[in-house]
């Protein structure tokens, strides 16, 4: 282990495993449990199609006659479907892994969004300043004052009403990851805009300004790399928060609709049938949630005491 | 035609209601790969200066009037685009402490390749060879290894050499080093200036250094301003005014040197401080420290007067340079 000489030809990798973050990772079991988790969930996802003993939105494959089987450990129950059937008879571990899918995609698309609007946003506010600056903030804390689900509640009602229920569950997806893109991009916004306010001051920009370059490259090649720790930690807490967004809204009839059940719409339909029995239609998929949001808040813990150098321990 | 003059430039600082005065009246001129020191207190406005030639003043500073010409050309009505054809590329600006001026999440090869390919139109590799070169000139041992480090893993000295090799990359006519040795370790204080010298005397580079150190400046440069609060007070060659200073305040500076005192003596220091901006005293603004103030001094401020070799800003200056010329008679 004493090899001193510096490795240029080191690779990504190894160099990224034997930084600090890396060392920090390897130490914290509670990180490490949590993205092999969700690692685990990830490319259950993305490989849905591969893994998935049937296909959920192929209507031919459905049987009514199917419907509310048990999973496989509880008496009554049909080999076939490892976690037993919805109410329409569809075998749930394959629901569950496309509406994994389209949950994850959802939370992404619109952290995205949210991420690309609040970061161009907080850099412009931050290192213009002035008047410009009041604005914006203004306007973000305007957004702020509203709730994200009561603006999307909103917005969603009014477009399914416009558009009537049959095209609103074709563009569904869409819609949602426009409306939690939208509705959150003030958490960005004032997230870069402090950390731009305290990187601008540095002399590394003057430097750069001394250097002649302009002020979209300053912002964008100089300032940014600089912000990125808080933007990866609020990154991961707002992943979480957009899936938990994605899966409130569907479970109120107002997200994926039940041809294209993601987890909320999946939580919801079982929900009529918890009563009468068929508990596992609700409660298999709101444990793999819970268990979703929970490993990506974990790893965003994680990251923010490793990324904080106050709470640097050595 | 100098490389640079600066005619009555004067910079102000907008307050609440009114604006301070940080520079008045600054006259300069410097010949192409001239050496020029600036010199004076803390708050005398040397940074300031330097700031106003890059006119890179941030709100609240702005410079109120007078002309800077480059090349002939006045910077302070240029365009910002402009101005940037201009900044780092004719003109670079070494700052004080090497820790905080490279950018810490790019490579220095990544630095310095956007420096140059902000202002030329160059291949990566191509820029990259220049890079290596530039890094050989400031004698960076194996500058191919460094462009893939980053600024942390680099000690002081050496990154303020790479700063010096960012400076002409791209062959300016002038640099602007506000205290660049402020920050590094003693014994690498002596290394830097000189490589900085040698630059400049070798590529005939103008350079501008503002210091604190009348050691350096007597060493570095031909001709050298002082400053104090928002004025030059007296400029002339270098070596006139380190061995025959007119003015009471350089004379001050000069005899506060630890070489200038015996040994266990206490340092004959400038007594009080440096007025604040919006305290500036009528007259001349040393007077309230000067132990040959008269009247005249506290209600008149002093025009600049040709006195032997140098310019001097000073009432007394005849009756001073008497008394101490009487005084090293004796």
């Amino acid at each position: 282990m004493s090899n001193f000489s510096t490795n240029v030809e080191a690779s990504r990798f190894s160099r990224m495993w034997n930084s600090n973050m890396g060392y920090s990772f390897r130490r914290n079991p509670v990180a490490v449990v949590s993205l092999c988790i969700f690692a685990a969930i990830a490319l259950m996802a993305i490989f849905a199609p591969l893994i998935a003993p049937f296909d959920p939105y192929d209507l031919s494959q459905i049987d009514i006659m199917n419907s509310e089987y048990p999973p496989v450990w509880i008496d009554g129950a049909d080999k076939q479907f490892l976690f037993g059937t919805d109410d329409q008879g569809r075998d749930l571990w394959s629901t569950i892994l496309y509406g994994t899918r389209l949950s994850l995609l959802i939370g992404l698309c619109a952290v995205t969004l949210q991420a690309f609007l609040g970061i161009s946003i907080g850099l412009i506010s931050g290192y213009v300043g002035g008047r410009l600056d009041s604005l914006l903030m203004r306007m973000a804390d305007i957004q702020l004052s509203f709730s994200t689900l009561m603006v999307a509640i909103i917005f969603l009602a009014v477009t399914q009403a416009m558009f009537g229920s049959e095209t609103f569950n074709q563009y569904a997806i869409y819609f949602l990851i426009a409306v939690i893109g939208v509705s959150e991009w003030p958490q960005y916004a004032r997230t870069v805009r402090a950390t731009v306010l305290a990187e601008k001051k540095k002399e590394y920009v003057d430097s750069a300004r001394v250097l002649g370059f302009g002020p979209m490259r300053i912002m964008v090649r100089h300032i940014l790399p600089n912000s990125l720790s808080p933007i990866f930690v609020i990154s991961t807490v707002q992943v979480a928060n957009a899936i938990i967004s994605e899966a409130s809204l569907s479970f109120l009839g107002l997200g994926m609709p039940p041809s294209q059940p993601s987890l909320g719409s999946l939580i919801s339909s079982g929900f009529d049938y918890i009563f009468s029995g068929s508990w596992w239609i609700t409660a298999i998929p709101g444990v793999i949630l819970v268990v979703l949001v929970l490993v990506i808040n974990l790893l965003g813990d994680w990251m923010r005491d490793v990324l904080n150098p106050k709470l640097y321990k050595g | 035609m100098s490389l640079l003059s600066v005619r009555d430039l004067s910079v102000k600082f907008a307050m609440r209601d009114h604006s301070v005065t940080a520079l008045k009246g600054i006259d300069f001129d410097l010949a192409k790969g001239e050496r020029l020191g600036i010199v004076g207190e803390s708050g005398a406005g040397k940074s300031i200066t330097g700031f106003a030639l890059m006119n890179l003043l941030s709100r609240p500073g702005f410079i109120d009037q007078g002309k800077i010409l480059f090349q002939g050309k006045d910077i302070v009505h240029m365009s910002d685009a402009e101005m940037r054809t201009i900044r780092g590329n004719r003109m670079a600006m070494i700052f004080q402490d090497p820790m905080v001026t490279l950018n810490p999440v790019l490579t220095i090869g990544q630095q310095m390749v956007e420096t140059l390919k902000a202002h030329r139109k160059l291949s990566k590799s191509d820029a990259e060879q220049i890079a290596i070169m530039k890094l050989r000139q400031v004698y960076i041992p194996s500058p191919e290894e460094r462009l893939n480090q980053y600024p942390h893993e680099l000690s002081g000295g050496m990154r303020q050499r790479i700063v010096i090799a960012i400076a002409l990359l791209l062959d300016p006519e002038l640099i602007i080093a506000d205290e660049p040795t402020t920050a590094l370790d003693v014994t690498i204080q002596a290394d830097i200036m000189e490589l900085l010298l040698e630059l400049c005397q070798s590529s005939k580079v103008g350079l501008i250094l503002i210091t604190h150190d009348l050691g350096v400046v007597s060493q570095m440069t031909d001709r050298t301003l002082v400053m104090y609060a928002g004025k030059i007070i007296e400029s002339g060659r270098t070596s006139e005014i380190i061995n025959d200073p007119q003015h009471p305040y350089t004379q001050g500076l000069i005899n506060a040197l630890p070489q200038q005192t015996e040994p266990g003596r206490r340092l004959k220091q400038i007594p009080g401080n440096m007025p604040s901006l919006t305290g500036i005293p009528d007259g001349c603004a040393f007077s309230p420290r000067c132990e040959f103030a008269t009247d005249q001094c506290r209600i008149t401020p002093p025009e600049i007067v040709q006195y032997e070799h140098v310019a001097v800003a000073c009432h007394e200056v005849n009756r001073l340079h008497h008394v101490t010329s009487k005084g090293l008679d004796k």
